[in-house]
């Protein structure tokens, strides 16, 4: 239990007196794993998301990568309270969200919002775009009638599309159109918060680059604070100011851009950033890769000790009994490695 | 090096109710034996219409290939029976596809889909089949191979599935690797893990290769020669050192400026280009890039740009020289 404590101290210690606009503390979200048909049995857990900390600091963009299934969504959601998470808290300005309820709740959600990843998918095909911008201003009783119209206009022309589209539906939009769509109902409530999900990860190479920029300008505009979920190592170079790393539910290593890039501690941030190819052929010509051997682990049987120690090029007898600490090395270079210990 | 094949003049269309679909609009291009051609481009830009159709797995209808040629050792592919083509397909010309999911038979072991196809192809019997088969998977890595035969495709990850569709691709020696997107839905270790393979065992086996993606980054890391299609024409092509210190095409220039780079120290503003690709029922007379064009003088808007040499191995579709107008 002290080791527990101390834990958390030192994973937060840099920033915890200074402005942080989030601070999540050993957040978990474990999904239960049933068996049988008539009778379900419990069988164990899909431990998604497994004793998580980080904090945002207002206006700051944290960027959480990592490969598919390791609990990037699944730590956007729990943070919202989309879950109910399995234990943790989650400090929005000096409120525990998961201790709230009712309006309280839903007051404070307001001023958070989620992006998803599929911008097919995730706009309702029966409602028009004027419905779907201004759905939340009505949910949240901010804007009825001509008011209402007026607002979703003005946001339509913030995220770059013609107000004058306001009763057209969503198939008529290409996936940046929609992605904006998508974009301009987040800010309807004005957040001051938003998880972007995997934001242009269905979008095409040349039409990713006008939604980075508009995500860009608006942060700069509305001074957001946003969490930046992302597969992609180079995109999220891009648009954060730190990053965090996640592995089978757990964070490896959590520091500022230039670091991690530069100065990657952890081997499956090593491994990660040598696998992303660089559009340069003279520079691939020279590049080493780590290529790391096998698939990710279930995380419903994650392996003992270090979650990484059947896949890391860098393992010891000790990674195999033991957990290592997520500790701050460096001036908030956070890593749990035993490399380091 | 000899010529493997030569592409004259494609043209593949789909016959829809909304109309027209003018999907792979005269490309001409060739290849070399042992190459690997990147095929690049934005959604819709008609890369796999363009590859599918060299080996004829277009729908048809609504899909018809109306004009054109396809040259493979020898012969036009385009002129080949249906018997004939099938005999090419899977065995001197190899495929695989972005979802290793849906071109896999979920009720047959692994073992049996492989060697199904060494038996068909290679004559080969039972049970050298299966030895074979484990050979192969060996081959791609796939860890305890021989242990695995009787696992069906779902009890294998992504990457592994990917594996598998690579060794059934290789089973029968192709002189031609035709691969869809394969990596792009796998996360970036097992890419890595892909196109390491991949090349490896070109260097082996001695196979040309068409790779079809949207990563310039695998691009930059595989490819010998690539081409760039936009609106179903092939705007550019190069050597892949040309194209990414010396691009000449508009698009290219933008697709390349468009890119963050894990290794941009100093991250600036993107430089994005604006608007969307033409509908490619009702294409514009002229350039198809027009549009979306920082260059474009009025020629561009009612004459077409051929694709032309603008240097050694280096053509490019486009009126304008921008070199000289490059900020
Ligand atoms: N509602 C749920 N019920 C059960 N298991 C779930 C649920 N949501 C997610 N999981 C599991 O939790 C793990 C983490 O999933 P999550 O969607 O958070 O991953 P991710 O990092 O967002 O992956 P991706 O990059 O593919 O989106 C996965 O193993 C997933 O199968
Ligand atoms: N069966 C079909 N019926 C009608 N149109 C089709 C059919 N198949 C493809 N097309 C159209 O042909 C064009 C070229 O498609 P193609 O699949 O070659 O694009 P692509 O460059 O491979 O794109 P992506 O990167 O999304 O795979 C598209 O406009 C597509 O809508
Ligand atoms: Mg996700
Ligand atoms: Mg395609």
């Amino acid at each position: 239990m002290s080791e527990d404590n101390a834990r958390r101290t030192t994973a937060n210690s840099p920033e915890a007196n200074s402005a942080a606009l989030l601070r999540v503390e050993g957040l978990k979200m474990y999904f239960p794993l049933t068996a049988g048909l008539l009778i379900q049995r419990a069988k164990g857990h899909i431990k998604a998301v497994d004793d998580v900390s980080f904090t945002i600091q207002r206006g700051e963009t944290l960027g959480l990568v990592g490969e598919s299934g390791c609990g990037k969504s699944t730590t956007g959601r729990a943070i919202l309270q989309l879950y109910q998470p399995t234990a943790g808290e989650v400090w929005f300005e000096g409120n525990n969200l998961v201790t709230m309820k009712g309006e309280t709740l839903r007051r404070q959600r307001r001023r958070m919002q989620m992006i998803f990843q599929d911008p097919y998918a995730s706009l309702n095909p029966r409602m028009t775009v004027g419905n779907i911008v201004g759905e939340p201003l009505e949910v949240h009783n901010i804007a009825q009638g001509a008011a209402r119209r007026e607002r979703v206009m003005e946001l339509l022309k913030i995220v770059g599309l013609n107000p004058y589209f306001i009763n057209r539906y969503p198939h008529e939009f290409s996936g940046g159109q929609r992605q904006r769509i998508g974009i301009a109902r987040a800010l309807a409530v004005n957040p001051d918060f938003i998880v972007l999900d995997e934001p242009i990860s269905a979008l095409d190479v040349s039409i990713q680059a006008q939604v980075i920029n508009l995500l860009e300008d608006l942060q700069t505009e509305f001074g957001l604070t946003y969490l930046f979920i992302a597969h992609d190592l180079s995109v999220v170079r891009h648009i954060s100011d730190r990053v965090a790393v996640m592995y089978l539910g757990k964070i490896v290593e959590l520091t500022d851009r230039h670091r991690l890039y530069t100065n990657p501690l952890h081997p499956y941030t090593q491994a990660l950033l040598s696998a992303v190819p660089i559009p340069d052929p003279v520079i691939e010509e020279k590049r080493r890769r780590i290529i790391l051997e096998g698939d990710v682990p279930s995380p419903a049987n994650p392996p003992q000790g270090c979650n990484f120690c059947t896949r890391c090029p860098r393992v010891m007898a000790v990674c195999r009994e033991q957990e290592p600490v997520f500790r701050d090395l460096d001036a908030g270079h956070f890593v749990a490695c035993w490399l380091y210990e | 090096m000899a010529k493997l094949l030569e592409v004259k003049n494609l043209r593949t269309r789909f016959f829809t109710q909304d109309g027209v679909v003018h999907a792979v609009n005269g490309i001409s291009y060739s290849l070399d034996e042992g190459e690997t051609l990147a095929v690049v481009g934005e959604s819709g830009s008609g890369k796999s219409v363009g590859v599918m159709s060299l080996i004829r797995l277009i729908p048809v209808p609504p899909g018809k290939i109306v004009d054109g040629e396809v040259w493979f050792d020898g012969q036009d592919l385009l002129k080949l029976s249906d018997d004939e083509i099938r005999q090419v397909r899977g065995n001197r010309i190899a495929m695989i596809f972005q979802d290793p999911m849906t071109s896999l038979n979920p009720v047959l072991t692994i073992g049996r889909q492989i060697s199904e196809a060494l038996q068909l192809h290679l004559g080969m019997d039972k049970e050298q089949a299966y030895q074979r088969s484990a050979e192969l998977l060996t081959l791609v890595g796939i860890p305890g191979a021989a242990k695995r035969l009787d696992d069906y495709p779902h009890q294998f990850s992504g990457g592994m599935r990917q594996r598998v569709m690579i060794a059934m691709g290789l089973s029968c020696n192709p002189q031609l690797l035709i691969a869809d997107e394969p990596t792009t839905a796998l996360d970036v270790t097992i890419q890595a893990q892909i196109v390491e393979l991949v090349k490896k065992l070109k260097h082996e086996i001695g196979m040309a290769i068409i790779w079809i993606t949207h990563d310039l980054g695998v691009v930059a890391g595989m490819a010998e020669r690539v081409i760039v299609m936009y609106a179903g024409y092939i705007v550019e092509e190069a050597a892949v050192h040309t194209l990414y210190a010396d691009p000449r095409h508009p698009y290219t220039v933008g697709l390349l400026g468009s890119l963050p780079r894990l290794d941009d120290e100093q991250p600036g503003r993107l430089r994005s280009i604006e608007g969307l690709p033409p509908d490619l029922i009702d294409l514009p007379a002229g350039c198809p890039f027009y549009a979306r064009c920082t260059y474009h003088i009025d020629q561009c808007l009612h004459e077409n740009p051929p694709l032309a040499a603008v240097g050694v191995g280096h053509k490019a579709a486009c009126w304008v020289d921008i070199r000289g107008v490059l900020t």
